[in-house]
This record gives C-alpha cells, sequence and structure tokens, in this order.
C-alpha cells in the first residue's frame, strides 16, 4: 500500500531523532511530535514505511551503539548500558545475548581479537550495517530460539 | 581529463526546490537547465569540481509509470535512497554556514577515527555526509 511521500518525509524526522540520540526517551508522544502527525497515527504509519515498529527500531540503533562502545572503547559494560540508553544493565545483558547470541563481554573480546576496515568507510554507513535485523520482538525470538534448541536436544537423543 | 563519470543524479520531490538548496544553501552553481514540456534536466555542480555535474530529477512520465514513479517518491522521501558524501575542509565551518542557512542536519559535527563528520538531509530526504578531508588523506 501506498503512503503519501510527504508523510514519509516527516517520518524519516523521527526515524532521523532517534539515529541522533537513540539513548534518550523516545515514546510515541515525542515521536509523534517530530513527525507533526497524530500519536494515534504514528506508531502504524511508521511500521509501515520502516518494516519495524518504532521502539523495535531504537531497540536496534542502542543495541548497534553498545556493540560499537564495546568495540571502540574501555568503558565497562556497566557504563556502555547506561550510556546507550538502557536501565538497567541486567535487561542489557539479557537482550543483548538474545539478538546476537553472544554476551557483552564475549562480543568484546573477539572484537578486540579481529582486524578493523573502520578508516575506511565513513562511520555513520558502518552503524548503518551493524545495526541488528530484528524481525521479531526479542521476547518472541527468545521463544523460538528456545523451542529450536529443545528441538536440536531431542533430535540428537534420536540419532 | 577528459574520461570519466559526468553526471550522477538525485530523485527530488520538486526540482524548483531542489534548486533553491543546493544552490542557495550548499553552494553549487546551475550547469544545464533546459525544459521540454513537462521534462525538465537539471543539473549543478559543486564550484571546485567542473567536471561533474549533480542532476537533480523528478521521478515522472513518460520515464517511468505512475506507480513506478510513485514508489521512487516514497523512496526518496524515506530515505532510502544510496549515501552521498560531500568533502569539506573544515567541518565544523561548513556545519556553522549550512546550519546558519536552515540545512536539516541529522547529526552535529562529531570527531571520530581522525577526522570530523555531520549528516544532513536534502528537503527531499536525500541523505549527505559532510566529511572533513583527512589531514593524511591518500
Amino acid at each position: 500500500m501506498s503512503q503519501d511521500p510527504a508523510l514519509l518525509r516527516r517520518l524519516l524526522r523521527a526515524k532521523d531523532s532517534m539515529d541522533a540520540a537513540s539513548h534518550e526517551e523516545w515514546p510515541v508522544a515525542r515521536l509523534a511530535r517530530v513527525s507533526g502527525i497524530s500519536q494515534a497515527h504514528f506508531a502504524r504509519s511508521f511500521k509501515q514505511a520502516f518494516g519495524v515498529p518504532p521502539h523495535r527500531y531504537l531497540l536496534t540503533l542502542r543495541l548497534e551503539r553498545a556493540a560499537a562502545q564495546l568495540r571502540d572503547t574501555d568503558m565497562s559494560v556497566t557504563e556502555i548500558a547506561f550510556v546507550t540508553g538502557w536501565n538497567s544493565l541486567g535487561t542489557f545483558g539479557r537482550v543483548f545475548r538474545d539478538v546476537t547470541g553472544e554476551n557483552p563481554g564475549d562480543r568484546r573480546a573477539r572484537e578486540k581479537a579481529a582486524p578493523t576496515l573502520l578508516d575506511l568507510v565513513p562511520a555513520c554507513f558502518i552503524s548503518a550495517a551493524n545495526r541488528p535485523d530484528l524481525k521479531k520482538a526479542v521476547s518472541e525470538k527468545r521463544r523460538q530460539d528456545e523451542a529450536a534448541s529443545v528441538a536440536g536436544l531431542e533430535e540428537k537423543e534420536i540419532s | 581529463m577528459s574520461q570519466g563519470v559526468g553526471v550522477v543524479g538525485l530523485y527530488v520531490r520538486d526540482q524548483e526546490e531542489a534548486l533553491k538548496f543546493y544552490v542557495d544553501k550548499l553552494g553549487f552553481r546551475v550547469h544545464t537547465d533546459v525544459k521540454n514540456g513537462d521534462y525538465r534536466w537539471l543539473t549543478v555542480q559543486h564550484p571546485d569540481q567542473p567536471s561533474f555535474q549533480l542532476g537533480l530529477f523528478v521521478p515522472q512520465a513518460p520515464m517511468h509509470d505512475a506507480a513506478t514513479a510513485q514508489a521512487l517518491r516514497e523512496m526518496v522521501a524515506k530515505g532510502a535512497m544510496p549515501p552521498l558524501v560531500l568533502v569539506v575542509d573544515d567541518c565544523r565551518a561548513a556545519y556553522k554556514q549550512m546550519h546558519a542557512r536552515g540545512v536539516e542536519f541529522t547529526q552535529e559535527p562529531m570527531e571520530r577515527y581522525g577526522s570530523v563528520d555531520a549528516s544532513f538531509r536534502d528537503p527531499a530526504g536525500n541523505g549527505w555526509k559532510l566529511i572533513e578531508t583527512r589531514k593524511d588523506a591518500r
């Protein structure tokens, strides 16, 4: 279904705002205000335009930012969790693991050991490319991963 | 130089609006502006880059059918077109000047990886990265 380009341009402002400050709180009221449209309209229009609900998009931005800081800084995992917008270290660790399959600490160890091409590509394009592609809600993804691992165990027992 | 890329085109939502933006706000010059009925071939040029033209085109008939033109307008408006990079000597100075002229910045100048960069969009939604030349430029 097609959307009015003028509306899309305004929705893009909300998306850009989250990109620019993903550590901040972005309640629907604030996003709707940036786009100049009603709250009732906003979430549905955003999802239709960009393929994900606004808060899942924000989550993927925060995960990317956190992963980048694990890679590029010496801040502790706790500090990174708070500066990238998580209210609790526990939630950060759990969501990071659910989405990326790795603990933040393990990710850091792996990234530090790997060579980097960061000085050849503008940083924002790297950020965009590294943002996790989260097609499902995190809770849904976890349920499916758990189901899959149980299924995997059963298969092993049978064979 | 007589061989190489001569024109790269952008899709914009309105050529008059785009012309004002690229000329008045970014300091480009008009290279070619020719109308033929509804069709307008419009290219602009960076003052330091005489061998390259940036085309400012609207998705329209007869190049595209109505549905394709609409899809392209939507793509541009949601920022889905490919990355563009404008290189400057001093990112913070360029930001200050462009910001004062009303350019919509999506990221303020940031220093990282040995350079300074910022981001802005044209009125249609095309996203530009504003990057300072590296001191150790290759």
